[in-house]
């Protein structure tokens, strides 16, 4: 085992963390704001919307998340540089990068699994206490605001932190379309060091970190969402 | 440009030949690497639940380690470290050095992973077993092998089979992952298709409607599977 190539390189892990972390939460946080709707029109929508989300999930969870990458990065990438006039416009720059495309990858990825949790955990939440806020004249949209969507975020809350530890876990896919992430980073150093086992070696060690941050984290989140006597 | 039906024809210049061909070594090698993991995962969860303190604790090893680091970096380490142990094993032997095919690499590669997966879910299954009928069964003589095969192994089943059929999901997907060390599989022959017609969009929607269907196939044999399997138990609805 030889170590010495680490200090030169640490700079760059630094930013590769810091890169892994902007894709998970950037993913998490717009995959759940599709998640929701998602679960909630399956258990309560009419039926076009419902068989929509249904048919999305499915698709989502049924192929493998690294052909859904490429298949946004290679081929809608492919479609944007026929647009004419968009290499003139301020959006080009953004398009030409690797990371958007990522991001809405992944985005997407965790919309079809967390909305198949959320369809569950919105099911999960007694009828009781839906018709006991009715009953005292909440509006609809009061009613998910103030019962149902708090709930039933607390019922799933450690199922959906496994979720993320999982999306944690697929980042590194997103080195196969040019984002220097960790792993990315990783097989750098293995192109310019000509060692195989180091640097996958600490690649792994910094992955088994951040999950241990995450699960102390998440921890302390559901810690802190429990309602007394429950 | 061409047509679709030019581009996904069987023979070449199309490239549904190469894309089914692709198809049929992803399912070979998801079919052994799900029966290397479910050897592995069922003797892992007897192991756990029975063995001694050491191997009680080099499986909890094995299983946490493999759950925290991503497969994809699992997957180049168990290759290089596999193939290496390997040709070091020969040549201390006095053998030749030897190059793994790429199917049965990936087998072992993806099937080592899935083992630890399954093994939760085994364990988990065995301890779902209702402990009255293991008592039963040894007030009545068994011995423990012919207690596992007649009683525990057929109650644990229906408890294992959603997460096992969650496994098997996974190991076909995973295996879109070995594209990336260079296997020959669907993904692979899709990516190469897509680089030299530069028809991205028709190959990645050709190729995740191939994974699709085979997901869809599965989910159906699962279904039938279990309610064969439950087909003693009382209905709840």
């Amino acid at each position: 085992m030889v170590w010495d190539w680490l200090p030169e390189y640490a700079p760059r892990f630094a930013e590769g963390i810091w890169l892994t972390l902007q894709l998970l939460g950037l993913s998490i946080f717009f995959g759940m704001m599709l998640a929701v709707p998602i679960g909630l029109v399956q258990v309560t929508g009419p039926w076009p919307l419902a068989w929509a989300a249904r048919a999305f999930c499915t698709v989502i969870r049924g192929t493998p998340l690294l052909i859904q990458l490429w298949l946004v990065y290679y081929g809608l990438g492919s479609l944007f540089p026929s647009i004419p006039g968009i290499r003139e416009t301020m959006i080009w720059s953004f398009l030409r990068d690797a990371f958007p495309y990522a991001v809405f990858a992944f985005t997407l990825s965790v919309a079809g699994y967390e909305g198949e949790i959320m369809r569950g955990a919105f099911k999960g939440v007694p009828k009781g206490e839906l018709e006991a806020a009715r009953a005292i004249g909440m509006s609809p949209l009061q009613v998910l605001r103030r019962v149902w969507l708090p709930r039933a975020l607390q019922n799933v809350f450690p199922t959906l932190a496994g979720e993320f530890i999982l999306t944690l876990k697929a980042t590194p896919l997103a080195a196969t379309i040019t984002v220097f992430e960790v792993y990315g980073v990783g097989s750098i150093v293995r192109q310019e060091t000509y060692r195989v086992y180091e640097p996958l070696l600490f690649v792994a060690a910094i992955y088994v970190f951040l999950t241990l941050c995450l699960v102390v984290l998440f921890r302390f989140l559901e810690n802190r969402r429990k309602i007394p006597n429950t | 440009m061409n047509s679709v039906f030019d581009l996904l024809a069987l023979q070449p210049p199309g490239w549904g030949g190469a894309l089914l061909r692709g198809l049929v070594s992803t399912i070979q090698i998801a079919l052994g690497a799900y029966a290397l993991g479910l050897c592995i995962g069922f003797f892992g969860a007897l192991g756990k639940i029975y063995g001694g303190p050491v191997l009680r604790w080099s499986l909890e090893f094995y299983t946490t380690l493999i759950r925290a680091v991503p497969e994809l970096v699992l997957i180049l380490l168990l290759y290089y470290a596999g193939t290496d142990l390997l040709n070091a094993v020969l040549t201390s032997l006095g053998f030749e050095r030897v190059e793994i095919s790429g199917l049965w690499a990936g087998i072992y590669v993806i099937g080592f992973v899935q083992g630890a997966y399954s093994t939760e879910v085994f364990r988990g299954a065995l301890n779902a077993v209702p402990r009255q009928q293991i008592e039963a069964a040894q007030s009545i003589g068994m011995s423990p092998i012919l207690m596992h095969r007649r009683i525990i192994i057929p109650l644990m089943l229906p408890f294992a089979l959603p997460g096992l059929a969650n496994l098997w999901l996974i190991t076909t997907k995973d295996t879109a992952l070995l594209a990336v060390v260079g296997f020959s599989e669907l993904a692979l022959e899709t990516r190469q298709a897509a680089g030299a017609t530069k028809e991205y969009l028709t190959f990645y929607l050709a190729a995740g409607a191939l994974y699709l269907a085979l997901t869809l196939v599965s989910t159906l044999l699962f279904s039938l599977l279990e309610r064969r399997l439950r087909r003693g138990e009382a209905k709840v609805h």
